[in-house]
This record gives C-alpha cells, structure tokens and sequence, in this order.
C-alpha cells in the first residue's frame, strides 16, 4: 500500500514535535492508544487567557499515518479556540491525509488525543471535562 | 549499489539468471507434455522432469522417487497433512503441529479438525525453540502425524528436527517437516534426520514462483498420502495435474545451485548476517528474537523497543523488509509468531526482520545497518514511549487505554 504524498511529508517533516510542561495550567495533555496495540499519541496544547491554542505539540509511536495524523492535528489545533478545537472530526483528518480505510483508525486516535487534551485542560481548571462518545474502534 | 535494497528474502527471492537460463528451452521447443509417453516431444518434457527430479532429491538426501512435484510449500503442506489423516485415519487421529508453524500448515491442521481429527498446537519456548518433553508428552497412541517446521520463516530458527523425529517415530507416528525455509541454506538430509514427509518451495531458493514439491518415504517406513485433487494421476496417483516442466526444470536448476554453493554461501551470509546484527543491538533497547545459535544464516530478526514497526520501515528509505507489526490489518494484531515466544505486543509491533540473500553485497549490508540507525534514532525522538522510558516511567504503570 502506498502512501499519500501528505502523509510522506508529514512523516518525513512532522510539525510540532515535542514536549510541553503537563504541570502547567495552561497545558493539557491528551495520552491515548496503547503499546499493545502499536499506536500511542500524546497530544498537548497550550491554552492563553482567551481559550485560544497558542501551542501545540505531539509525540506519537505508530507507522506513519499515525505520525502524520498527530502531526496535521497539531497544526489545524494552533490558533484555534477550544471551543473550534473539540470540532475536529477524525474524518477531516482522514480526507486531508487520503487516509485508505485500513488507517483510518489513525485519525479516530488523532481526534481522542485532542479531546483528551482538551479535557485535561478543562479539568486542571475547575471545568467539567467534555462527555465524549465512547471511542469507535 | 542500486537503490531500492532487497533485504526480504524470506519471503521470497530472485530467480538466479542460471535458473532462468535452464527453463527458457521448456516454454518453447521443449514444449511438450511430460505424460505423453508416444512421442518425442512428450520425452524430452519428461526427460526434464526426471532430471530435476535426481536434483531436487540429491539436495535433501532422498531417491528421485519419492519426489512429488507440487504447485508450491502451501500445497505441500496441504498434501502431506490432509493426505496423511485421510489415509492413516484408521490408525489414529491425532496430529502434533507447534503454534509458530506457517499458516499453511496451521490451517491445513485446523481444516483436519473440522473433519473430526485432533490437533495439539506444542507452544514453543522463548527461543523459538519447542520443548522435546512436551511433545513426548503430547503424544498418543492415536498421534498419526508430527509436523513440525525446518526452519522458521519469521525468526529463522531451526528445530531440533532430528530429535523430533526420533520422538515421533518412538511413538509409531510419522514425522512431517515444512522445510521452506531450511532447504538449500542448511544441510538437510531426511535419511540422517528421519523425515518422511518434508515440503519445499522454488522461489525461496533462488527458483520459480508457482513450483514446489513434497518428499513422500517409499521406505522405512512406506507413507502414502491421499490425494487432495482428482485427475489424470500424475505423481504416483498423489498429484494430478499436467507437471509445470518449465517450473520443475528450474526448481532442479535451483536445487543444484543451492546444492553445490550451500557451504560458501552460508558462511559469506551468516558473517554478514552477524555483522548487520551486532552493528544494530548496539542501540540501545534493542534485542535478537529466537535462539542465536539453532538459527538460518540469512535471517535477523530484531526488536527495537519503543518504534512501531511499520512506521519503522516507512523510515527505512530504500530497504525493502519486513515487520513483525501488522498495523494495516483491522484486528491490530502483531505477529503471532513473536507473541509465542513470549514478546509482549509492544515489542512484537517494534520487531523488523532482516533477510539476506545470493545477491545481498557487504555495501548494501553497510548501507542498510546506516539507514536502520538513523531511522531508529529518529522515530524514537518521536515516542511518547522513548521518551517515558528515558524519564524512567514504568509503561506497565500506565493505564492504557484499550482500544
């Protein structure tokens, strides 16, 4: 199975790797998949004083979908507001990246980690974290 | 060097341009059908036939004889085993197989239980390696058929086929072995080693796709399989189906080679082999899956813990290899050869396997151990895993969601 040319360029140039401080307020962080199973994401934003997400970051051990998919989701999530941010849906994710159906679970894992994220941010602030379907894969 | 590299030999391999050589006379002049016995050209077919025949069988140690040329290892693998349980079915009906063995083996036997045989599938060891009490202990006066593995098509082990042998027999039962991977790298002998039946593949040795053949025992004892297809009753009744002359000339051709070269080759293969793998489990967190000592000596198989497999080769620009992770099925499931020997799934999705070949060079080794490095390296800047395991984070601490 080939992959699509983002993909590649999301694999071969991923945006936005890195770390940020999960002790800060400002920070959430969403860690989802599991070992086992061959893909874990960890996703985390950085939120201003206007819900805006100024920062992104993401570290993911997958193939390269996976890769990709964290990576695109860090760029779509800077600048967004949190409110914009919980609408990303794994499908816009899979059209972006021509994702074949095999790896679509890719994307599904993408969109927990953000609303992960977003929820770890949520509660380190007194909020009511987001009620999330249950995860589809 | 050319650019991609062919590091998947297990798989499959090139045909040697000597094979191709041999076999371009039988799809033209030397058309003819093998079992028309009334005119020339049918002898000149034939008399192809019959030569790979003395080949392929001087290669394990056996008579031209007990040769039955087959489509391929699966279909000698369904032969042997669904051939022997209909035919031995009134002296008993259990077959002894390992969980490792290659599907066409596995299914073969799970196909024996849908018509009312039983099966024990042996675990095998941390090594690849099975447990010769377990089997002693697994046998049964009903046990017709031990079929276990040459050499295993993942982790390159090799069985202690010998002694398996001699512990089926003991118990009056005969023993099979799928040989793909084994025959034409190491010496493999059915008398010395007690095979009666043993399956084999072209295309792993440098031969055709499409051809194989299976060794059946004339003597001590005599085995008989069932056929499996009905037809004109070509191959002592056990095979029907117009013999594929250009296929079988060059399975011959092949077995010859392998023959002739095995001693040189496998010494220039295992030192590069030997030296692929030292360079690689120089990094940290990376580990050789299966025995290093009963092993082929073209394969590697290595884990490199906290990178996924597939995204692993995706780094691997211009290797063609294989991974234990199987990330593209829907079930997510990793190799259930690295499962057995007790890897968790974490380090059977990180595994890549590595298998050399005739035309694999010293530059291409270099190259290759190069490119893994960087990959590995990179993917790992890219692990949350890594990254936890450098923080000293226990990963078994962490509940991780299931998914």
């Amino acid at each position: 199975m080939a992959y699509s040319d983002k993909v590649i360029d999301h694999y071969t140039n991923p945006r936005n790797v890195g770390t940020l401080d999960k002790s800060s307020t400002q920070v959430g962080t969403g860690l989802v998949g599991a070992p086992e199973c061959g893909d874990v994401m960890r996703l985390q934003i950085q939120v201003d004083e206007n819900n805006v997400i100024t920062d992104a970051k993401f570290k993911t051990f997958g193939c390269g979908s996976a890769i990709a998919s964290s990576s695109l989701a860090t760029e779509w999530l800077k600048g967004k507001s949190i409110d914009e941010a919980i609408t990303i849906d794994n499908m816009d994710i899979v059209e972006e990246l021509a994702l074949p159906p095999v790896k679509i679970h890719c994307s599904v894992l993408a969109e927990d980690a953000i609303k992960a994220a977003i929820n770890d941010y949520r509660v380190k602030n007194g909020l009511a974290p987001i009620e999330l379907e249950k995860s589809h894969h | 060097m050319n650019l991609p590299i062919y590091l998947d030999n297990n798989a499959t391999t090139p045909m040697d341009p000597r094979v191709l050589e041999a076999m371009i006379p039988y799809f033209t002049q030397k058309f003819g059908n093998a079992a028309s016995r009334n005119h020339h050209f049918g002898w000149v077919a034939e008399e192809g036939v019959d030569y790979a025949r003395e080949q392929v069988a001087k290669l394990i140690g056996a008579s031209e004889k007990e040769i039955i040329f087959t489509s391929g290892a699966t279909e000698s693998d369904n032969l042997a085993i669904k051939g022997v349980f209909e035919m031995y079915k009134d002296k008993g009906n259990h077959i002894i197989t390992a969980v490792t063995e290659h599907k066409a083996v596995l299914d073969a036997c799970k196909h024996v239980e849908k018509l009312g045989g039983k099966v024990t599938y042996l675990p095998v060891k941390e090594d690849g390696l099975v447990d010769l009490a377990q089997l002693e202990a697994a046998m049964t006066p009903e046990t017709i058929l031990v079929s276990i593995m040459y050499g295993n098509n993942e982790i390159g082990v090799v069985q202690p086929v010998k002694e398996i042998a001699a512990i089926a027999h003991k118990h009056g039962a005969l023993f099979m072995t799928d040989a793909t991977q084994a025959v034409g790298k190491i010496p493999v002998d059915v008398n010395a080693d007690g095979i009666d039946l043993l399956a084999l593949s072209a295309h792993k040795m440098y031969g055709p796709k499409g051809v194989g053949a299976l060794y059946v025992r004339r003597k001590g004892p005599r085995v008989k399989v069932t056929a499996q297809m009905d037809g004109g009753g070509h191959e002592r009744g056990m095979r029907s189906g117009t013999l594929n002359v250009p296929g079988i000339v060059g399975l011959g051709k092949a077995c010859e080679l392998a023959y002739n070269e095995m001693a040189s080759e496998a010494a220039r293969l295992s030192a590069l082999r030997d030296k692929l793998q030292n360079a690689l489990t120089v990094l940290e967190e990376s580990y050789v899956n299966g025995n290093q000592e009963h092993r082929l000596p073209h394969v590697a198989n290595i884990s490199f813990k906290y990178v996924e497999g597939e995204g692993l080769m995706m780094a691997m620009k211009d290797l063609a290899v294989s991974s234990g992770s199987a990330c593209t099925s829907a079930s997510l499931e990793p190799s259930y050869v690295l499962k057995s020997l007790g890897l968790s799934d974490d380090l059977a999705h990180s595994s890549i396997r590595f298998g050399l070949g005739r035309f694999t060079t010293e530059e291409e080794v270099d190259y290759a151990i190069e490119v893994t490095k960087k990959a590995v390296t990179h993917l790992r800047e890219l692990s949350p895993l890594w990254e936890m395991f450098k923080e000293g984070i226990d990963l078994n601490s962490i509940e991780w969601a299931e998914h």
